[in-house]
């Protein structure tokens, strides 16, 4: 562990010494460099991806769980009756913040989408909707349902648990493949640096054999690799987080359009992460090259 | 310092040699000559621990060499130089940064900075420090080969067929370098098949001659 800090140190201040012993090589370099790029730019939108959902998640728990419905299903000469009727139990249920029937524009509104807007709402048996707000504490449904039952017989309360479980369950699946993606997206990184770290190696084979005979260890030669490809590794990514901070810049406000995608980004301390996906794939970078190097030493020796 | 005891070594089922004994003692003048393929580079990469002998025993500087670790080998070749007769050079780095790899990859490459200089200068080379290695004659590359060889004051030095690829006067002029290093203590081990180079140096230094041969490590007669 002290030699791992030590050799992370090294990272940090530098052995251009080492590097030096290394001819450049610009066919890895330049693999390195793009694949960096490339997975820091899938990391950053991945990660957006699981913080939207997160949100979404947050913002349909939170407001659907505000809301509740109520049904009045009537004989239309009852229907006005028994919306009065429920009006006046949830006047005097505590927890309730609000509540309106909806008018017969708002139903025929709703409605639309499926029977078109010349849905003559007034001569069908539709029944009409109570809309109700509540509190921050909340009203007791058990209770609620049995005086609707008793007051208003044509009554039934839809408190959304039913379609709201569900969407926070996708919503949290959603989040949950986000992380899964980045695992994947890392993963990958690690794999291709290592092919690119064990293709240097081997085109260095005479290179690494000078350097034995001259007396280097092998964790003087590691650390002549490894720094070169962690550099490189954080230099792409820098590149790839930055131009998918600019794409996700330039994606439409959430504010002015609404919907999913237009809320997929980072707010706040959120745009820390562009910073912290590159520094990531470094420290992946560090171990898959160190790893790729030591085995590779340990074979050719 | 260095010793080889009832030493045997195979490659791919056939023996190279068996029941080789040899003593490097400090300061001594060693040459080893025998016909191609007869094993002299593998005789020498045994000294260096390059290789591990297939049976009997390797002692370098006291140490059993087929228990030491890699980097062991490492610090031990620290305290061996060797010249190979391709040189073996890292292209992209000046001779300057060549002969000061040992340096470098010990950590001391900026506190020896001078004795570089002077170093190359000994080797006749200072001219050509920021050259690169390709730009460079067989004998200029086989004298940085030895600067390099020397640079962290080993106490023995290897050299295998140095005279191989260079001239006559070159030969002369690396042998000289050779005998000088011998009489400052270094202990000298070089392989060569160059009957005249082993005349020429037995005129100005005690050196014991070895010859591999079927086999066998002998010690070489009086035609020499």
């Amino acid at each position: 562990m002290k030699r791992l800090i030590s050799e992370a140190t090294g990272m940090v201040i530098g052995d251009p010494e080492a590097e030096r012993s290394v001819p450049p090589t610009g066919f890895t370099a330049r693999l390195t460099v793009f694949t960096a790029a490339a997975m820091a730019f899938l990391s950053v939108f991945a990660l957006a991806l699981s913080l939207a959902t997160d949100r979404l998640a947050d913002q349909w728990a939170s407001e659907l769980a505000q809301t509740s419905t109520i049904r009045i299903s009537a004989p239309a000469e009852q229907a006005e009756a028994q919306v009065a009727a429920a009006l006046r139990v949830l006047e005097t249920t505590p927890g309730v913040a609000s509540a309106r029937a909806l008018t017969d524009a708002e139903q025929r509104e709703l409605l639309a989408p499926w029977f078109g807007p010349d849905l003559p709402v007034d001569r069908l048996p539709i029944p009409r909707l109570i809309e109700v707000v509540e509190t921050s504490d909340g009203f007791d449904t058990t209770g609620l349902r049995a005086r609707l039952q008793a007051e208003v017989p044509g009554a039934i309360l839809d408190d959304h648990t039913r379609w709201r479980e569900p969407l926070v369950d996708a919503a949290s699946r959603l989040r949950l493949l986000g992380w899964i993606a980045i695992a994947l997206i890392i993963g990958a990184t690690g794999t291709m640096i290592t092919l690119a770290a064990q293709s240097a190696l081997a085109a260095n084979a005479q290179v690494i054999r000078v350097m034995r005979l001259v007396g280097a260890e092998d964790g003087y030669i590691a650390r002549a690799f490894v720094r070169r490809f962690t550099m490189r590794a954080l230099a792409g990514a820098l590149i790839g987080a930055i131009l998918a901070g600019i794409a996700i810049l330039t994606l439409p406000s959430a504010d002015t359009t609404g919907g999913f995608l237009t809320g997929l980004g980072f707010r706040g301390v959120e745009w820390f992460w562009l910073l912290v996906i590159p520094v990531l794939i470094g420290v992946v970078a560090f171990f898959a090259t160190r790893a790729a190097a030591l085995r590779v030493l340990r074979e050719q020796s | 310092m260095i010793e080889l005891e009832d030493v045997a070594y195979s490659y791919g089922g056939a023996e190279l040699f068996s029941g080789l004994s040899l003593k490097l003692a400090p300061g001594s003048f060693h040459f080893l000559t025998g016909p191609s393929g007869a094993g002299k580079t593998t005789l020498l990469k045994l000294c260096y621990g390059e290789l591990l002998a297939t049976s009997g025993h390797v002692t370098l500087f006291e140490q059993d060499a087929a228990r030491l670790d890699r980097d062991q080998v490492a610090m031990m070749r620290r305290r061996i130089g060797v010249v190979h007769q391709d040189c073996q050079f890292l292209d992209h780095l000046t001779m300057r940064d060549n002969v000061a790899l040992p340096l470098t990859v010990s950590g001391r490459s900026s506190a020896f900075s001078a004795d570089l200089d002077d170093l190359l200068a000994w080797v006749g080379l200072r001219r050509q420090a920021d050259q690169l290695p390709p730009q460079l004659s067989g004998g200029e590359r086989q004298r940085a080969a030895l600067a390099r060889a020397v640079i962290m004051s080993p106490d023995v030095i290897i050299a295998d067929e140095p005279t191989g690829n260079i001239d006559w006067e070159m030969s002369q002029r690396l042998l000289s370098l050779l005998i000088e290093l011998n009489k400052m203590g270094k202990t000298i081990l070089v392989a060569t098949h160059d009957l005249n180079l082993i005349r020429a140096a037995k005129s100005q230094v005690s050196s014991r001659v070895l010859r591999l041969k079927d086999r066998q490590l002998q010690q070489a007669g009086a035609e020499l």
